[in-house]
């Protein structure tokens, strides 16, 4: 043991630390100016990809959005209005649509033409593109054959420029959601001059032109998307945005903390379990608003007992919404009792189940009695495995609504899987009761409703297969009256809800954090929020 | 010595191969593939897709693949991002966390070297059990709890450094991540350095030095480390893949661009290519830096001969 003092080397070693510190400090407390017209965000996400042909993320389609402009684009409540096609005819059957395509041009000065948007369309539903997000378009003439190779000839789509300006596309039945569809990143028109000069490399920065309000300058993988104004945009003189940088943002309690700090202007899907904080704390920037996406149960019906109705209205009636909505999730979403949510498109109030308004014990005693009539009771109680993919509220939902289940002895065990183990299980009909979700791609009760179409495959987690059902949604295929169209849908969902194959629990709400100095921001539906009609004031 | 080296470097190949081999046969065997998602896939566009990548062939045939493009420097494409190769992804994956990793070691180092130093000298006063007290501290506290609470004080409540993001690799974003990396490693060196240095001070060539008149300053720093080290730098080995595992959660935390959040993203998406990739890096590493040690411990220790 020493009794000597400490050596003066470890002294000055102490001074030297506390010089740097100081030093260091000093260095960071001059944070850096920051531009007035450029728009910090916080996507969810880091991009798959940039090209239009190759995404089927709500992250990408954001950045996608501010780069293309397809032949329809959105306002800034997203309704459709006039893109890359200033105008348009659609023929009395429905099925043939005339574009007159807007004078305006690629970003490196290029025009932009109707054969632009043939080479387009033809190559995302070429096989060999290997396009995941293809099927979106498989209401144009010819385009499930193309993609699935039973037509060979691309010539063969339903595609077709009349001449530089005039384009013209078949469809297979009239579908009155098509013009919105085409504000979908899978519609985007792709430059096939540089596609051709650049192979895959068309999407670097540098190579890649577009026909949106913005242009790529930079793509740092994992770091951001930087993307500046394009002056060549038809619209340019009314952009006020200069630049934009997209941060991947994938933990978002750490962006929620950015946002705090001032380093980001809008964040994009914001956790739940921030909520009480923020609305307390910033709620002029917490922006909630209901949002086309429901959030279900599915129920696998090919698997006994869960191909006794009975059992599945059971299960369906039992839960308590507004408990979950209310005490669970309180981020503002609505207890959901029908599979679309309300105000899709035009179809107006959906078709609800038949026991919305009964009093919850009533439902309660009810779905015993079903069960008891299923041959299930304390002395053969229910036992199954409810499933869902890993993340913190999908957790809270499933323990609360097993909570709900045990009351009518039912005793469902959790089981908790990462997204990809989860989504392959589900697709592999590997799963009695799962959690699932759905977004809508567009603004029409039939974006849901495909989803228990018999023939519609790997969507349909459930396996539903009912004739009438399937009757009905083929009807409102070819319907061209929107009034018939919307009662035939509803005929439809009334069927999936007295035959519950997917119990709807409630319906998304967005949930964004927008900075106040950020004007132009208008709430929809649809949660898109193009940049171009944002600016910064200060 | 270079006998030495070389035959370190050819029992690396074998292993090289053995972490290829574990790694991409583990990677298959994991339910899910980099195509599974909320919205499925139709059987068509699916096989499409898996033509795409190569995935429709025999696994043995990918595996053989895989090893030859490796031999030839290529990684192959990422599944994910697939506007990137898994190289591209690597070379600007690397610096990033080589940075933010190479100062934390450093800071650690030389921290916790001084800290344990310090109070090993000051044997039993309240200077040494506060520095011990931190260091215990500084173990117990995982660098997850860690970094979440550094950001807050000093990016929220302070506001004096950002809370996230990489910046280009501006010293404001990178001294919180490097700290919190830092923070555990620098508690155990410090208390490897005090136990050490009580050790050697107490030894009988310290005696002699002290017997003999020189300055307390260069007992200390001349004779007392150079025999203190040893063990600290036998712990750089484990120190070092230590800070590796330790970023794959720091760099998700402040979004830094690294290889470890490639790791991380890439198990996640079953993007198989990238793992693989991000996994050879690391071994690669390891096996460097493990050399390193031995070579300089060799030198520091007349004891240990490198053969």
């Amino acid at each position: 043991m020493t009794t000597h003092s400490p050596s003066r080397r470890a002294r000055s070693l102490c001074r030297a630390a506390a010089g740097l510190l100081t030093a260091t400090a000093i260095c960071l407390l001059a944070a850096a100016p920051l531009s007035a017209a450029e728009l910090r965000i916080a996507n969810s996400g880091e991009p798959d990809s940039l090209d239009p042909h190759h995404t089927s993320g709500i992250w990408e389609s954001r950045i996608l959005r501010d780069m293309f402009m397809g032949l329809t684009t959105e306002a800034a409540d997203a309704s459709v209005i006039p893109g890359a096609a200033e105008s348009w005819t659609v023929s009395d059957d429905g099925l043939a649509y005339t574009f007159i395509i807007r004078d305006h041009a690629w970003s490196d000065g290029t025009p932009v033409t109707a054969d632009d948007f043939v080479y387009s369309l033809q190559r995302i539903l070429l096989p060999e593109t290997a396009a995941e997000y293809a099927s979106l378009l498989y209401t144009i003439k010819n385009a499930k054959a193309l993609n699935e190779g039973t037509i060979t000839d691309a010539g063969e789509l339903g595609v077709k420029a009349i001449d530089a300006k005039t384009l013209e596309i078949t469809l297979e039945y009239p579908a009155p959601y098509f013009l919105e569809l085409l504000t979908h990143q899978t519609a985007y028109p792709v430059p096939r001059h540089k596609i051709e000069e650049f192979g895959d490399d068309w999407i670097k920065a540098g190579n890649l032109v577009g026909n949106g309000a913005y242009v790529l300058e930079e793509w740092v993988p994992n770091t951001h998307v930087k993307l500046v104004k394009d002056e060549t945009f038809y619209d340019a003189a009314n952009v006020a945005i200069d630049s934009i940088v997209f941060y991947p943002a994938e933990e978002r309690n750490a962006a929620t903390k950015q946002f705090r700090a001032g380093e980001i202007d809008i964040q994009f899907d914001f956790a739940s379990e921030q909520i009480d904080w923020l609305k307390e704390n910033l709620p002029d920037e917490t922006r909630i608003s209901p949002w086309l996406g429901s959030y279900y149960y599915t129920i696998n019906t090919t698997k006994p007992p869960f191909d006794d109705v009975r059992v599945r209205q059971a299960l369906a009636m039992s839960i308590d919404r507004a408990a979950i909505t209310d005490k669970v999730l309180k981020t503002g979403e609505l207890p959901g009792y029908s599979f679309v949510p309300p105000n899709a498109g035009k179809y107006g109030e959906p078709a609800y189940v038949d026991w919305k308004d009964t009093p919850y014990e009533q439902r309660v005693q009810q779905a015993k009695d079903l069960l008891a009539e299923a041959g299930f009771g304390p002395d053969r109680p229910l036992e199954f495995q409810l499933r869902y993919n890993t993340s913190e509220n999908h957790k809270k939902i499933a323990i609360a609504v097993a909570a709900m289940w045990k009351q009518l002895g039912v005793q469902a065990e959790l089981f908790n899987a990462e997204v990809k183990v989860h989504y392959n299980d589900l697709q592999e009909g590997n799963f009695e009761v799962a959690r699932a979700g759905w977004i809508a791609d567009y603004n029409d009760p039939q974006n849901f409703l495909y989803l228990m179409e018999g023939d519609t495959g790997a969507n349909n987690y459930s396996r539903f297969d009912n004739a009438d059902y399937n009757d009905f949604m083929n009807q409102s295929d070819v319907e061209t009256d929107p009034a018939k169209r919307n009662e035939l849908m509803h005929q439809a969902e009334a069927i999936a809800m007295a035959e519950m194959p997917n119990i709807p629990i409630y319906y998304y709400v967005s949930k964004n954090l927008v900075a106040k100095q950020v004007a132009g921001w208008v709430d929809n539906t649809a949660d898109k929020h193009p940049s171009r009609y944002l600016s910064i004031v200060e | 010595m270079i006998a030495f080296v070389a035959r370190r470097v050819l029992i690396a190949i074998p292993t090289m191969l053995v972490i290829i081999t574990i790694a991409f046969f583990m990677m298959r065997v994991a339910p899910g593939g980099p195509f599974d998602q909320e919205r499925q896939l139709t059987p068509q566009i699916e096989k499409n897709i898996l033509a795409a990548y190569d995935l429709d062939q025999p696994l043995p045939l990918q595996y053989v693949r895989y090893l030859t493009g490796v031999l030839q420097g290529d990684f192959g494409p990422s599944f994910k991002y697939r506007d990137f190769t898994v190289t591209e992804l690597l070379l600007t994956g690397f610096p990033p966390s080589l940075k933010v990793g190479g100062l934390a070691m450093l800071l650690a180092i030389a921290i916790g070297i001084a800290l344990g130093t310090i109070a090993a000298l000051r044997q039993n006063s309240a200077l040494d059990h506060a520095v011990m007290a931190t260091a215990m501290t500084g173990i117990a506290i995982p660098n997850f709890v860690m970094a979440p609470l550094l950001t807050l004080v000093f990016g929220v409540f302070l506001g004096w450094l950002p809370v996230a993001g990489w910046g280009g690799g501006a010293l404001r974003n990178i001294l919180l991540p490097v700290i919190a990396l830092a923070l555990p490693q620098i508690a155990y060196i410090a208390r490897l350095t005090r136990a050490s240095m009580i050790e050697t001070l107490g030894a009988n060539f310290i005696r002699t030095a002290r017997a003999k008149g020189l300055r307390e300053q260069i007992v200390v720093t001349r004779h007392a480390l150079k025999g203190a080290l040893l063990p600290v730098v036998s712990y750089l080995g484990p120190a070092s893949a230590q800070l590796i595992s330790g970023s794959l959660v720091i760099e998700q935390i402040f979004g830094i661009p690294g290889i470890g959040r490639y790791f991380i993203q890439g198990a996640l998406n079953r993007d198989y290519t990238l793992v693989m990739g991000t996994v050879i890096v690391y071994a690669l590493l390891i096996l460097i830096l493990n050399l390193i040690v031995d070579i300089l411990y060799g030198y520091l220790d007349p004891k240990v001969k490198p053969s």
